[in-house]
């Protein structure tokens, strides 16, 4: 127990943590969304996340830039980084929509038991991860440095650098954005009558097969742009990188109640930060520990997860 | 395509039948005659000759020693046989069954192990015990750890269950892992004690190679399958099938659930531990990376492959997960494959051992797609499905 360390390095802390959470939060509305509507784990959604760091990689190569080159105008960084979210989210939507129409929807057709869902995830799972293995030859890739390391502004010792910033912004842009999307349009009604009652919401007429494709490319969309921010934090990515992270982001997703959006924004930000001071209490050795100890402890008192499982039912 | 399916179909159920309608005397002789071609299998002359005239592939590994691939098929089996205990028959969806695993293996190398810290720093044990000792304490200790998981989690249901039994495996690794009091972390426990049994000749029996741990697993495969089947067709089994069904209404027909699904968790724990066990013996040594995650869903997709809630379908599973991938690596040998292929001037390694796991994936899916129960499936549930299946959605 290592007070002190918590104490002297909590600005530090609690920004890292937040933009680890920030992170965690895109990629657990991905495993929300689908939960919400289908009642059903996408255990695949991690390589969805995977693809979209990939993604990234290729487009900022595409323009010459690697893990060697040096830093870009800050206007061109930008604007390669504007490009790679479009690219990558693009990308991770196409491969979502993809595991669902081969993976998800010959079953569903089939009213095939819930279980065997669970097994073409699998499947697709280890079919993409191996595929992306093999295409980067097992290896380590980099990213490219975009923006300076130094510190942008700071606040009587919080200081945020700009790949933090950025992270933070885009994320709440996006996850407002989505908000607003399942509650406000009318696709989000679709959305909302669907995870309500599905047949009932066929029966009113709504496609319930393009609601659920939809739903799929929604959370395709937030793990790509997730991924270009893990991509800048951490600087590489491999074709493994999805397992551990989609592991956290599905506990993020319970830990704020599966199947509900603001859960799963508040469950990634909070296991982000809970992480961070965890390690820095107990050592870094134990953060992955800290994270499933905090869900199964909310668990046992709130089995529904923080604020409740509801995609459609608590605001319908 | 559809009229195909139904064809697969009545043939399929017509073998069923007419191995129904085969006398007992007959269906046992075959059932032995099957076992003892198991115990044959592992050895060279006999599965060479294996090879099916016609096929171009043999069925047998060739870059693997057969015997080894063996081993690690029925050690996964002997794991699906306790997770369908779990899955199939109670429906508790149980992500972290590895946990167990790991408590059975490491209970085994502590106590029979020289150079384990209970004997060289905290003096607890003046030496160390034989390995057929332990067994029935790390059994013991592997129920017990289910009990004590099972008791405060099995009130959750269905996917929050999946994702406490998760986290919870993954806590018993990563702690095995880190901590260095007695499991010593990464560097793991060495010198584990291999079974006991000498050959006449005095060498003993159980060293590194895996024939004699084959037919040791394939014994207590045996006798788990002849135990687990009474269970399943006792009072115990017909509970956990009301469960399995429709909790709320087993419990107000009267059947106490929560102990019920307690007995399967700590069952499948059980089996779960000696299976560690037996697989710590062959190893000679013990540490935290076997317990991934990923050994966890492959026992589970070894389980829902086979057929959830089928002894047969566990085993056919089990033995499937680790054997396609294993054989898919001897293709590229027969068809003279290429290994690398080269695209833009990058070198990409295209062997069939490299790809393996990506071909196991989508197998995985097109199997799911065609046989949802299962390649084996339990009757009763076979035939709920097949109800389900005229159930179709309102509108797709």
């Amino acid at each position: 127990m290592d007070f002190a360390e918590l104490v002297r390095g909590f600005p530090e802390l609690t920004t890292t943590g937040l933009v680890q959470g920030a992170i965690y939060a895109l990629i657990a509305l991905g495993y929300t969304l689908v939960y919400g509507v289908l009642r059903l784990i996408n255990f695949a959604h991690s390589e969805v996340f995977m693809i979209g760091t990939f993604g990234a990689i290729w487009t900022w190569a595409a323009f010459g830039l690697n893990s060697n080159s040096g830093a870009p105008s800050v206007g061109r960084a930008l604007l390669l980084i504007a490009l790679a979210i479009v690219a990558a989210a693009l990308l991770s939507g196409s491969v979502a929509l993809l595991i669902e129409v081969t993976a998800y929807r010959p079953l569903r057709r089939r009213n095939a038991p819930p279980l065997a869902f669970l097994i073409t995830a699998i499947g697709a799972s280890y079919a993409l991860m191996e595929l992306m293995g093999t295409l980067t030859q097992r290896r380590q890739v980099g990213a490219p440095a975009l923006l300076p390391a130094k510190t942008l502004f700071s606040i009587g010792g919080w200081s945020v650098t700009p790949v933090q910033m950025l992270t933070l912004s885009v994320a709440i842009v996006m996850m407002v954005g989505l908000d607003w999307f399942v509650n406000r349009t009318r696709f989000g009604k679709g959305i909302r009558a669907v995870a309500q009652d599905a047949n009932t919401a066929a029966l009113m007429g709504v496609n319930k097969s393009r609601v659920i494709a939809l739903v799929f490319v929604l959370g395709g969309l937030m793990a790509g742009v997730a991924a270009v921010f893990s991509d800048m934090k951490s600087g590489n990515t491999r074709y493994n990188i999805g397992f551990l992270l989609g592991l956290k982001a599905f506990s993020a997703a319970v830990l704020g109640g599966i199947g509900n959006l603001r859960g799963a924004a508040i469950g990634g930000v909070l296991l982000g930060l809970v992480e961070n001071y965890g390690s820095a209490l107990f050592g870094s050795q134990w953060r992955d520990l800290i994270a499933f100890v905090v869900l199964i402890v909310l668990l046992m008192f709130r089995p529904t997860g923080l604020l409740g499982e509801s995609l459609g039912r608590a605001r319908a | 395509m559809t009229a195909l399916r139904e064809r697969w179909h009545s043939a399929s159920s017509a073998i069923g039948r007419r191995v129904d309608g085969l006398p007992k005397s007959a269906r046992i002789t075959g059932l032995l005659a099957f076992i003892a071609f198991l115990y044959v299998l592992p050895n060279k002359w006999f599965y060479e000759y294996l090879n099916i005239p016609g096929l171009w592939i043999p069925l047998y590994t060739t870059r693997n020693d057969m015997a080894a691939v063996l081993f690690y098929c029925a050690w996964i089996v002997l794991l699906s046989l306790g997770l369908n205990v779990v899955v199939g028959y109670a429906g508790l969806l149980d992500l972290g069954f590895f946990g167990f695993f790991a408590v059975g293996a490491y209970t085994v190398a502590l106590l029979t192990s020289p150079e384990s810290k209970l004997i060289t720093e905290y003096n607890w044990l003046e030496s160390p015990w034989p390995w057929l000792v332990t067994i029935p304490i790390a059994i013991a200790l592997a129920l017990l750890s289910g009990v004590l998981i099972g008791a405060p989690t099995l009130r959750l249901r269905g996917d929050y269950l999946a994702i406490v039994t998760l986290g919870f495996a993954e806590m018993i690794r990563i702690i095995a892992k880190n901590q260095d009091w007695i499991l010593n972390g990464d560097r793991g426990i060495p010198q584990v004690a291999h079974p006991p049994g000498k050959y006449p000749d005095g060498t003993a029996i159980f060293q590194f190679e895996f024939k004699p741990y084959y037919w040791l697993l394939l014994t207590v495969i045996i006798g788990a399958v002849f135990l687990i089947r009474n269970l399943a067709n006792s009072r115990v089994g017909r509970a956990w099938v009301a469960i399995r069904e429709d909790e709320d209404a087993a419990e107000l027909m009267g059947v106490p659930t929560f102990r019920f699904k307690l007995w399967a968790f700590a069952i499948g724990a059980a089996v779960g531990g000696l299976s560690g066990t037996l697989w710590a013996g062959q190893a000679n040594f013990v540490n935290s990376s076997t317990f991934s995650l990923e050994n966890s869903i492959l026992v589970l997709a070894a389980v829902l492959l086979g057929g959830a809630g089928s002894i047969g379908g566990a085993i056919l599973g089990g033995f499937l997960v680790i054997y396609i991938p294993e054989w898919l690596r001897s293709v590229g040998d027969v068809f003279g494959l290429p290994e690398t292929a080269t695209v833009f001037g990058n070198d990409f390694d295209v062997s069939p051992t490299s790809l393996r796991y990506f071909i196991f994936g989508i197998l995985l899916i097109v199997v799911m797609i065609f046989r949802p129960q299962g390649l084996w499936p339990n009757r009763r549930r076979a035939a709920e499905l097949k109800d389900r299946q005229k159930e179709v959605a309102v509108v797709e």
